[in-house]
């Protein structure tokens, strides 16, 4: 099948490879792609109705991009950030992880690639209140099996990285918004995922804590992470260096201006 | 990932909700301190009833007199005089019971003895050398009745070691004591029965069966007639043996039926049983109650888990977001539940410990806990934990992680 005309252009990165149809659904891989979707579709079944929450998305992210996903809510955004997360699965179509066929993944399996390949910063930051920032840090290496003084020096290395290396101790509710957030981002660090996922970073903040995570995503989309930013807000999608809006299911590219 | 971790997680959230983790385990707490003591409360009782009915003598089977009629009224059982010197002479008859190793009659009288200017009122016991044997006792010092002084009604006499306490003769082998007006040398003194009941068992002058008539002469001295006839059988497996053939010649002897028997017979085994069933059916009853509270305590433990999962659902998307494995969600959410109860479990068996300990000194009650006992409290807690803790574990790794995120 071939991804639904629409008037406005389906989104493909600048340079990607498009998937192309083969006898069986194959999909060309690029090489270079963090985040390949093709024509993914989710339905969500709430009582008798049906609600399409994405039709046929097909989407590339490849290594080094700074992608803003744009929409207003119920736009079905989330949707597609919950399955670029893995946190969701699709009900068609096919998505691939760098590199790895994770549509037909089992909760188990997936727990792994969330593990290993990608790194969440929500917008409630979600840190667990009882532990301190290091610990906080600490819980993705916990579950991927690192030793435990190997996991204290990459979280004290990820916290020094956001620059909290003088609050390895302090619990969230010591520490300010915006520093609970880089908190926040330095998990998403610690394991060196293949693509770190913002789902509305700056909705809790303060404009200027606002500012220091957004320098900071930048800061590391400069060091060469792979950053994909979930947003309403245009100002905030602008700090990515491509756009992909979302509207009723649909993704579109929309090329925004920006400063490289 | 490695089961330190998983406990350490769990130890983390039972620290983070103290006070509620201390309520959980409160219950289980009080579930297993009340098994521990309930059931050491039993099984001390049982023992003491044990002890004391075994310090009689093994193999030991007891003959009282029937009950008596005189005009129309019907006395008390052993109110009879039925049972005399011939019966007990007879059944010493290897040929009528073969299987009857020694016979000890037994007549007993309160008595005021005298030792120098101290009295003492004690139950003086008369009887023959057998008794020492029959009833399993043994002499601190000197010796017991011999057949010669049986023969003779010498004026000898072994006094219990209360009772040679009572009159200070703790050392009195070779002393003498008044009976009545009538000198008697002590010859012996019994060593203390060890037995833990406060029954006189130690408070007796022995002499022989002979002497007390002379001394203490009552109408039914004359007829020869004794309180009591111990057996002793020659050997655990024949003690039926023996009750059959005492049984049979006392019928034979006394000439009357199976319907109109004048006297009874008691095994020690039976009365250690009747009196142990009383204490066991005690202890199961009490056992049942704290093991409800037990189980009380363990609907507690699945109450508060349920809770905790609904109260951590955020928590529980995040670290499935992070990578956790539903199954490990459900390890750690168990293991939280197993980390309560065997928290509650040793600190029950602490308390439990402590009561045995202290309760005898209260209520001058022993109380018996057994290793066994303690382990199977604690396997009781670790299995509440883990039943109670399987439901709520489940729920938390059924959970999706976005549902759960996303949960306010």
């Amino acid at each position: 099948m071939r991804s639904r005309e629409v008037a406005a252009e389906q989104v493909a990165a600048p340079s990607a490879v498009s998937p192309e149809d083969g006898a069986d659904g194959g999909v060309v891989l690029d090489p270079d792609a963090v985040v390949q979707l093709a024509a993914v579709s989710k339905t969500y079944a709430t009582g008798a109705a049906e609600v399409q929450a994405l039709t046929e998305v097909t989407l590339t992210i490849r290594r080094g991009e700074y992608v803003a996903i744009l929409g207003p809510s119920g736009s079905g955004k989330s949707t597609l950030m919950n399955i670029l997360g893995c946190l969701d699965v699709v009900s068609e179509g096919r998505y691939w992880l760098d590199g790895e066929d994770v549509a037909a993944m089992s909760e188990a399996a997936l727990a792994a690639v969330r593990n290993r390949r990608i790194g969440f910063v929500f917008q409630q930051f979600n840190l667990l209140p009882s532990l301190s920032a290091a610990r906080n840090v600490e819980l993705p290496l916990v579950y991927a099996g690192v030793r435990k003084e190997e996991r204290r020096r990459r979280a004290e290395l990820a916290l020094g990285r956001v620059g909290l290396g003088e609050r390895t101790q302090h619990r969230p509710t010591e520490l300010s918004g915006g520093q609970q957030q880089r908190v926040a981002v330095a998990r998403a660090l610690v394991t060196d995922p293949a693509l770190i996922l913002a789902d509305e970073p700056t909705g809790n903040l303060d404009s200027r804590s606002s500012q220091d995570v957004m320098a900071l995503l930048a800061e590391l989309h400069a060091s060469g992470r792979t950053i994909v930013l979930i947003t309403h807000d245009l100002e905030v999608a602008a700090a990515a260096h491509r756009t992909i809006t979302v509207r009723d299911g649909i993704a579109y590219s929309e090329p925004v201006e920006v400063s490289a | 990932m490695r089961w330190t971790e998983t406990l350490s997680i769990a130890l983390e959230a039972v620290r983070t909700h103290r006070t509620r983790s201390l309520l959980t385990v409160l219950g289980i707490w009080i579930g297993i301190a009340s098994v521990t003591l309930t059931v050491g409360l039993g099984q001390g009782a049982q023992q003491a009833v044990e002890d004391q009915i075994n310090s009689l003598g093994s193999n030991l089977l007891v003959v009282s007199p029937g009950s008596s009629t005189s005009g129309g009224v019907r006395g008390g059982q052993g109110s009879a005089t039925t049972l005399t010197q011939t019966d007990a002479a007879a059944l010493t008859d290897r040929a009528v019971a073969p299987d009857i190793a020694a016979v000890a009659p037994v007549r007993t009288s309160s008595t005021v003895l005298t030792a120098g200017t101290t009295t003492w009122t004690t139950s003086v016991t008369m009887t023959s050398p057998e008794w020492l044997t029959v009833r399993a006792r043994t002499l601190s010092a000197g010796r017991f009745l011999t057949a010669e002084d049986l023969d003779r009604g010498a004026h000898v006499v072994i006094l219990g070691a209360s009772t040679a306490d009572e009159l200070g003769l703790t050392n009195g082998v070779g002393q003498t004591v008044t009976v009545n007006g009538t000198t008697l040398t002590v010859v012996g003194l019994l060593a203390a029965s060890g037995s833990s009941s406060s029954t006189n068992e130690d408070d007796l002058a022995v002499i022989p069966m002979t002497t007390g008539q002379q001394l203490l002469s009552t109408s039914s001295t004359a007829t020869g007639a004794v309180s009591t006839i111990y057996l002793q059988a020659i050997a655990d497996a024949r003690l039926s043996a023996a009750y059959q053939e005492a049984y049979n010649a006392l019928l034979t002897r006394h000439d009357v039926t199976a319907d109109a028997v004048d006297f009874s017979i008691t095994a020690q085994q039976s009365l250690v049983q009747a009196a142990t069933s009383t204490s066991k059916t005690l202890t199961v009853l009490l056992g049942g109650v704290a093991g409800i509270s037990l189980l009380v305590g363990g609907i507690g433990v699945m109450n508060i888990m349920l809770v905790s999962v609904s109260e951590r659902v955020r928590e529980i998307g995040l670290r499935k977001a992070l990578g956790a494995a539903p199954r490990l969600i459900r390890t750690q959410f168990l293991t939280e539940a197993v980390v309560l109860s065997l928290a509650g479990g040793v600190l029950g068996l602490g308390v439990g410990y402590l009561g045995a300990w202290l309760l005898p000194k209260l209520i001058d009650q022993p109380v018996t806990i057994s290793v066994p006992a303690s382990v199977g409290a604690l396997g009781v807690a670790l299995a509440v934990g883990v039943v109670a803790g399987v439901y709520p574990a489940s729920r938390a790794a059924r959970l999706a992680p976005i549902d759960a995120l996303r949960s306010e």
